[in-house]
Order: structure tokens, then C-alpha cells, then sequence
């Protein structure tokens, strides 16, 4: 065998190992978390762990659905805030904006996805928290799931506007002349051919911002209150609900694991399991769709 | 010659600086089939998206001269208005990937047709003018995509047609289809001709003598600037042209 094809053998054989050691990354993270996560448990039991909303770790209760409702009505409220101003962007970028201003604002909501989650967490606490402070509702501290759904908001905009944006522009161009051929105008062209069109691609877009979201740590914890509740509304008012102080899952972790033993510490890795099995769920069937897409470009 | 429903007075058209029609003087008749060929690369598919707009949907595009619809100027005419007036089958059959039933309903639909009974009447006439609506007819749910290349072409004939055009555009309509295929489109173009101003681009010779009434030429020389060499009836121009250039290709000279 000459020298080249060793060294091709070579390349080939690292390269497969790199693969194959990310993966055994991704396993072995889960295989620990799991394991420090059984003494949970096996001592408290499935159903006091995920449908038990009291966390007194000094009782030794710890029930983590106030933690999932946290994180999943935040997730929720930065979806309804987000989703409509990533898509503005992304049909903007794609369809509307002429190449010099596409050149300046792609950049800029790039830029978004750079800043760090200790940054956005500042912006949360010395902005938006005093805004949300003034609105007057007994009970109202600024902290909670309003201000920290608008900082979710911004910070899953960049991912959800990218990909919204690809998958506007892998809709054939073809579609869009037949459409305005008909006499359509632009606006109903963009509505009634190329979003249903690229309906797939942007629905994976909002979901791998939903999977970012659920794992959001670092500004949730500056903004959210980080109180163990079910978050509720504060008055009569159902829309009080978004001023209500709450906690997520990845909040509840960072909070607690530096000072937290035993049972307790276990119960943190049970929360992270959790957590863990949500962004999978969420991610894999964003892939599957986008896998989805794709079989239909090739159809056409 | 009846009565023109298209016509062109000194038309040239440029992207950015380059010149791809210079000076085209036509008067296209009502209720006609008028062929447009020529080499590729003669402008005449730009020529014939003149009639509907389209060519403003390209950035840098320039014209001079004036495109007439019915007498007016097209120019001082809503771009969307005109196109319901002007409808236009592409050169690739472009269903949107929605129901045979929503795909024709589209364009009355956009232009605020809501009442149901009405518009299945319109599908059901639509269909049944472009030749699809025996094959589909128990299928409309279907998608557009799912039904082959030349019952996809005719669905988007049927979709053209149901806005209720004067004028139907066609660039190249059979270019992608089988010979069969070809033919229905074929004697489609024949059919709609009695109620319907048609233009249609095409490469095909044979084509161009078996379904136009007239024929207009495109030339391009080194410059590759299209022009208008002649225009007269199919006949006179397969059996005797005046141009000694159509002449040469339409025996197959070059071209």
C-alpha cells in the first residue's frame, strides 16, 4: 500500500473517530445525569417527583411541576412574542428587502444570537423589569414571566428568523410568478402561496426556538423571580398571569446545586432529566419535519 | 386584419444597459393564436411577459415605447388589474402545491370571491375549458402536484382561465411535455382561440404552423439585441416569407 492511500485510510479513520467520540459525549452526558438522578428516584417515586408542585427540599418534598409549568409558560409567552416578530424578519429578508438593505439587517439579527444570556439577563433587570414594575397590580415585583418571556422573545428571534428565512427562499421561485400572473399583489402572494408553501421550514424554525427557549438558564434566572410557584394571575384579570414570579428547570438546577446534597442533589439531576428528555423530544421532531421538507423540494 | 388587441409602437426594453428589444412595432389581433419565434436568445419570451408586467418584477429592466391593451397604454394600468386581464401558462407547469380545487380557485379568490356555490361553478367551467375536468373531476381534493406534467399544464390553463382573461400568454406551454401531451395542449390552444386573444412563444416549428393563425419572427444578430423582422400570417410566413432571414430559418438553416 502506497504512503497516499495510508494517509487517506488515516484521515478517514480520524475523521469517523470524531464522530463517533461526540457521540459518545452526548451519551455519556446523559448516562450521568441519569445515574446521579436514580437516587431520586427510586426514594421519592416517578409521580412525587413530575406531579407534585410543592419543592421544600428541607421537607424533603421535591415536587418539580411548578418548575415545568415555568418553563413552559415562559416558553409559551416568548413563542407568542417572538414567533410574529422572527417571521416579519424573515419574510422581510427573503422577499421584500432589496440587497443592500438585506446586507445591513441580516447582520444585525445575527447579532442577536452572539449577545451572551448574562447580557440579555442585565437588559431584562435594569430595563424591562422597572417597565413591567409599573404596571399596577397588588403583588406585581417586575420580576416574572412577562419580562422574561420578552427576554426569551429576542433571544430565540435569530434562530427561528434564519431558518424561517431559508425556508422562504427554498420555496420556488416559480410559485410566486404564478401567483402574481394571476393577479395576486404581493402581500397575498407572500400569505397564500409562499408561507403555506414553506410552512414546514418555518414550523421546525419555531421549534428549535422553543428547544432553546426550554433550555434558556442564566437570564431566566435574573428576570423570572425564580419563586417555586405554579405561576397564576395575580387578580380578576386572566393577563395577570404574565406578571406572576415563576421558576424553570434550568433555573431551579443553577440555583440550588452548589450548596445542594444527597436526596436533594439528586432530585436537581432528575430535573435535568427532564429537562434533558423535553429538548430531545422537541429537537427530533424539528429535524423530522425538516427531513419532511426536504422530501418534498426533491419531489417537485 | 380583425382587430388588434395587443399592440406595440417602438418598444424596446433594456436590462440596465444591455438592449434585448429594440423598436418592436406589432398589432396583434383579438381572438387570434399570434406564434412568436425565433433563436434562442431573441427576446421573444421577454416580449411576450411585456404584455402582463412581468418584466417589472425583474430589477434594472427599462423600457421605451408603448404596449397597448384594447388602445390603452399598459403602463398607466394597475399592474394587478392587468394581469387578471392578461393571464399567462409558464413555460414549466407551476401548480401551487394546494388541491386541484383551491389551485383554480385561487385567482378568483384573491380578487374577494368567497361565496362557495360560485366559485365551484367556476373550477367545474374552468376545468372543463381547459380539457381536465373528466380526469379530475372525482379528485379535486387531490394535489395539483400529484397529476402528471401535461394534466399539470392544463390545470394551470384552467387556473389562467378562470379569472376570466381576454388575452392568454403562453411561453413555451409544451416544452416540458410528451408528444401526446403536446397534442392536447395543442388542440386546447385551438378551442380557447374562438374566445380568447392568445400569444405563444415557442421553439417548435411544427408547432407554431399547426396551432398559430399568425406568426411573428425574432431575430437576434452579434449583438444580441431582439428584433421584430416580420409578422403576417402563419401561412404566408411558412410558404412565402419576405425576409430572406425568416426564410433561412424557417427552413431550418439555423435557428
Amino acid at each position: 500500500m502506497s504512503a497516499r492511500m495510508i494517509a487517506d485510510k488515516t484521515v478517514k479513520y480520524i475523521l469517523f473517530a470524531s464522530a463517533i467520540i461526540s457521540i459518545i459525549i452526548v451519551l455519556a452526558i446523559g448516562f450521568f445525569i441519569f445515574r446521579e438522578s436514580i437516587e431520586a428516584w427510586t426514594e421519592l417515586g416517578v409521580g412525587e417527583i413530575l406531579f407534585r408542585t410543592v419543592w421544600r427540599p428541607g421537607q424533603d418534598q421535591y415536587g418539580i411541576l411548578a418548575m415545568i409549568v415555568g418553563s413552559v409558560s415562559v416558553t409559551f409567552g416568548a413563542i407568542l412574542l417572538g414567533v410574529p416578530l422572527a417571521l416579519g424578519c424573515a419574510i422581510f429578508l427573503a422577499d421584500i428587502a432589496p440587497s443592500a438593505v438585506q446586507s445591513v439587517v441580516r447582520p444585525a439579527v445575527q447579532l442577536l444570537a452572539g449577545i451572551p444570556s448574562v447580557v440579555y439577563g442585565l437588559f431584562g433587570m435594569v430595563i424591562l423589569v422597572p417597565l413591567v414594575r409599573k404596571i399596577n397590580v397588588p403583588g406585581n415585583s417586575g420580576y416574572g414571566l412577562l419580562a422574561a418571556s420578552i427576554v426569551l422573545a429576542v433571544m430565540i428571534l435569530p434562530t427561528i428568523a434564519s431558518v424561517a428565512e431559508d425556508a422562504i427562499r427554498a420555496v420556488p421561485e416559480n410559485y410566486r410568478h404564478g401567483s402574481l400572473a394571476l393577479g395576486a399583489t404581493k402581500w397575498q402572494t407572500i400569505t397564500k402561496v409562499v408561507l403555506p408553501a414553506g410552512k414546514s421550514g418555518i414550523i421546525a424554525g419555531v421549534i428549535l426556538g422553543v428547544g432553546r427557549a426550554l433550555g434558556e438558564t442564566m437570564a431566566m434566572i435574573m428576570v423570572i423571580g425564580n419563586s417555586v410557584i405554579v405561576p397564576k394571575p395575580l387578580s380578576g384579570n386572566p393577563l395577570t398571569f404574565f406578571l406572576s414570579q415563576a421558576r424553570t428547570l434550568t433555573g431551579n438546577i443553577a440555583v440550588e446545586i452548589n450548596y445542594a446534597t444527597g436526596v436533594h442533589e439528586s432530585a436537581l439531576f432528575a430535573t435535568g432529566v427532564v429537562l434533558f428528555g423535553l429538548i430531545m423530544i422537541v429537537n427530533a421532531s424539528a429535524r423530522s419535519i425538516i427531513r419532511g421538507q426536504k422530501f418534498i423540494e426533491k419531489a417537485n | 386584419m380583425n382587430n388588434s388587441k395587443l399592440e406595440t409602437i417602438n418598444y424596446s426594453l433594456y436590462y440596465g444597459n444591455y438592449r434585448a428589444l429594440k423598436e418592436i412595432n406589432i398589432k396583434i389581433p383579438e381572438n387570434k393564436v399570434t406564434a412568436l419565434i425565433g433563436p434562442s436568445g431573441c427576446g421573444k419570451s421577454t416580449f411576450l411577459r411585456s404584455f402582463n408586467r412581468m418584466n417589472d418584477l425583474i430589477a434594472g429592466v427599462r423600457t421605451e415605447g408603448k404596449v397597448l391593451i384594447d388602445g390603452e397604454d399598459i403602463l398607466k394600468t394597475d399592474p394587478v388589474a392587468l394581469r387578471q386581464n392578461v393571464g399567462m401558462v409558464f413555460q414549466k407547469p407551476n401548480p401551487f402545491p394546494k388541491s386541484i380545487f383551491d389551485n383554480v380557485a385561487y385567482g378568483p379568490r384573491v380578487t374577494g370571491l368567497k361565496d362557495r356555490q360560485k366559485l365551484e361553478e367556476i373550477v367545474e367551467q374552468s376545468l372543463r375549458s381547459a380539457a381536465l375536468w373528466d380526469e379530475v373531476k372525482d379528485n379535486l381534493g387531490k394535489s395539483g402536484l400529484d397529476l402528471s406534467g401535461g394534466q399539470q399544464q392544463r390545470l394551470c390553463i384552467a387556473r389562467a382561465l378562470a379569472v376570466e382573461p381576454t388575452v392568454i400568454l403562453m411561453d413555451e406551454p409544451a416544452a416540458s411535455l410528451d408528444p401526446i401531451a403536446t397534442l392536447k395542449i395543442e388542440d386546447l390552444i385551438h378551442e380557447l382561440s374562438v374566445n380568447y386573444t392568445i400569444v405563444i412563444v415557442t421553439h417548435n416549428m411544427q408547432q407554431a404552423g399547426r396551432v398559430s393563425d399568425y406568426t411573428a419572427f425574432f431575430y437576434t444578430d452579434e449583438t444580441r439585441t431582439g428584433q421584430l423582422v416580420e409578422f403576417d400570417e402563419t401561412k404566408t410566413i411558412f410558404t412565402n416569407p419576405h425576409d430572406r432571414r425568416t426564410e433561412d430559418y424557417i427552413t431550418g438553416r439555423f435557428g
